[in-house]
């Protein structure tokens, strides 16, 4: 049955495929150890989509509109700090209102562009390298973003673990009265990051509409969003899991699909929900019981802070 | 005696106003109001982009008689009554709606406004006589591509992207196999199933998981321009071909030809005979000799024996020499479909629920 499918193309295309929630779900990540819960991950991707997608567009160069995504996700995810942070608004419903506001307004600004072509993305050209059998195609044959978001990953977990940020960060996501206490500005940090998260969302989403499909379409990022905060719970908030995660994820995707150009026997439909199925399935193992999955997640997690409580 | 006056009057002015409206009937209408339900974005590049063209230029061709409006976007599922209805009572005369899936909502609302004309793409209820049905042999384009797929094909591997598991998609991928068969025995179909009419991420994702099972040659069922974008990564290794619409951004590779759909011949036609008044109910099917389906050019990607090859088979087609489907052909379970030299009966198209002989992997149902 895994006869036709040759072992090394599919792991370069799952890493292909995983780009979009690694970048979503590193930004979660630091978003949720900051105390924050941003339910408006996929609306932050989508309005990416389409804001990168009309900057490459307009400006001509891939680049540029991968900026322009970050800097949508930014000032979107702004919105939602804004409304929590300082007007102490509930976290859940207006994370939850961003999704819906962001799917409309994208929709709204992408009037006009359906069925256009953007310009390239192309490909970092390491010359013989590509050539190598079997690790050529996996490692060095890809566009920036793909090696930009693994490195993102790695930062991510260097400033977590070893630097004085990190250490403040996690302090006001674990107990913002005790970082109050000790004069670090509980809102501020929060705030940042999640502007952080908005711009990791935004280059996710950007990389949907620019490299991945490449064309706008309303509702393009398809869930993407969604399955980037299971992720993060899947990884229990630790950096390299959620690379794993993705990975695992992007894979049974890219696996179900390869599964049915090659003629397998199994319905198409159970092929299809597979990775959904797989993705609730590791959820459940990872949550049950006294496990230190559980226990991980942020003391002070989707808690408005206020100095004067 | 005032009042009667006018009870009399106005009962007079309605009787009037009945006979009026029924004699302005069988004459025709002065001016029709033509509605267009579309699945997907009128700028989708593909299916609803060509149904908007048609709508366009019925447009044109009767100016001031004719007032269109539409309606782009429109999920198969409750959205489609609640749409139609708002068309018929803001006064449509006659509606197309475009999809497959509106089938069961359009026969719905028609029995419920015996006065609007309703015509549905692609489908076969027509329960109240003021429906009626319209498509396209999309198969004898599917012919011709078919032998461009199995002749420039070097890996011998093929594949098609299918929507829904439905006789119109069936016909499709049968006439395509069929004829790349025939071109070149040694050729192997992969069909992939992406259970939407438009959603260009999953199509780019279904094709790419189909070149890297090695396939060199993909025609697809769905609306986008994804599959050929995706295509175009490869840097003319693969190929493809424009769907429902001549894709010419995709020139002249990954787009080798094209399937057009060209709805203008019938909208005119239909619309024209409400004007006139000798609209009846019909369940057209025209395919390349009726115009409404055009193989797009056949770019210089493909050798020149091959795109006259093609253009014979179309020719043959068109005159009515050769039908696509032509015995002997088995049923992929290996039982006798069409016995040597029959001609496949427009009902067994319309009812087509299986694979032909040769084909790899389970219909889903």
């Amino acid at each position: 049955m895994l006869g036709g499918i040759n072992p090394s193309i599919l792991i370069a295309s799952l890493m292909v495929a995983s780009v979009p929630i690694i970048l979503a779900a590193i930004g979660e990540l630091v978003v949720e150890k900051a105390g924050v819960l941003n339910l408006g991950v996929e609306g932050m991707m989508i309005l990416g989509a389409i804001c990168g997608f009309v900057t490459a567009v307009e400006t001509g160069s891939s680049y540029l509109g991968f900026f322009g995504g970050a800097l949508g996700g930014i000032i979107f995810s702004l919105v939602f700090g804004i409304l929590t942070q300082v007007l102490m608004s509930n976290q859940v419903a207006t994370g939850l209102a961003l999704t819906l506001f962001g799917l409309g307004l994208s929709s709204l600004i992408g009037q006009g562009y359906n069925g256009i072509k953007p310009p390239a993305t192309s490909t970092i050209s390491l010359g013989p390298l590509a050539d190598i059998p079997v690790l050529g195609p996996i490692l060095f044959d890809h566009d920036w973003v793909l090696y930009f978001s693994i490195f993102v990953v790695a930062l991510v977990w260097g400033i977590l673990k070893y630097t004085r940020t990190g250490l403040i960060l996690r302090a006001v996501g674990e107990n913002h009265d005790a970082a109050h206490a000790l004069g670090y500005k509980v809102i501020r940090v929060r705030i940042l990051a999640t502007m952080f998260g908005g711009a990791m969302a935004g280059l996710g989403g950007a990389y949907i509409s620019l490299v991945r499909v490449p064309q706008w379409t309303d509702g393009i990022t398809a869930g993407a969003g969604w399955i980037a905060l299971a992720i993060v719970v899947f990884a229990s908030w630790k950096p390299w899991r959620v690379l794993l995660g993705a990975y695992l994820f992007g894979g049974i995707t890219v696996l179900q699909l390869n599964l049915q150009a090659a003629g397998a026997v199994i319905p198409v439909q159970y092929l299809s929900m597979s990775p959904y199925l797989i993705t609730i399935f590791v959820l459940v193992i990872m949550s049950s019981g006294k496990g230190k999955a559980s226990l991980n997640a942020p003391a002070a997690l989707c808690q408005n802070f206020h100095a004067f409580r | 005696m005032q009042r009667r006056t006018i009870l009399k009057s106005t009962a007079a002015l309605g009787v009037a106003t009945m006979m009026g409206g029924k004699v302005a009937f069988a004459r025709g209408l002065e001016k029709v109001k033509a509605g267009f339900v579309y699945i997907s974005p009128v700028a989708d590049g593909g299916w609803s982009f060509q149904h908007h063209q048609s709508a366009l230029a019925l447009q044109e061709k009767f100016g001031d008689k004719v007032e269109i409006v539409w309606q782009e976007n429109v999920p198969e599922g409750a959205d489609v009554e609640r749409v139609l209805t708002q068309m018929a009572l803001s006064g449509c005369n006659i509606i197309f709606s475009t999809s497959f899936g509106y089938m069961d909502p359009t026969n719905a609302v028609a029995a419920k406004f015996p006065d609007v004309k309703f015509e549905h793409a692609t489908g076969y209820k027509r329960n109240t006589s003021n429906v009626s049905t319209y498509n396209a042999r999309f198969y004898e384009g599917r012919a011709v591509q078919g032998h461009i797929a199995g002749k420039m094909t070097k890996s011998n591997k093929i594949g098609y992207i299918g929507s829904f598991p439905i006789p119109e998609v069936l016909m499709g991928i049968n006439s395509y196999y069929l004829h790349a068969k025939k071109a070149n025995p040694a050729v192997e179909l992969s069909v992939v199933w992406a259970f939407t009419w438009f959603d260009p991420a999953k199509e780019a994702d279904a094709v790419k998981a189909l070149i890297d099972q090695g396939v060199d040659v993909i025609a697809s069922h769905t609306d986008s321009t994804a599959p050929l974008a995706e295509a175009a990564k490869t840097g003319g290794r693969v190929i493809g071909f424009g769907q429902a619409s001549d894709m010419p951004e995709y020139k002249p590779s990954p787009r080798v030809s094209s399937i057009i759909d060209n709805w203008t011949p019938y909208y005119i036609k239909r619309v024209g005979a409400l004007l006139d008044g000798s609209y009846a109910q019909v369940d057209a099917w025209e395919g390349i000799a009726g115009g409404e389906v055009l193989i797009g050019e056949i770019t210089d990607a493909v050798p020149a024996d091959i795109k006259s090859e093609a253009e014979a088979l179309r020719d043959f087609i068109s005159a009515g020499t050769y039908h696509p489907f032509t015995g002997p052909i088995k049923k992929q379970d290996g039982s006798v479909w069409l016995a040597s030299g029959v001609t496949a009966p427009d009902g067994d198209l319309l009812g087509m629920n299986f694979y032909v002989e040769g084909i790899k992997g389970n219909l889903p149902s």
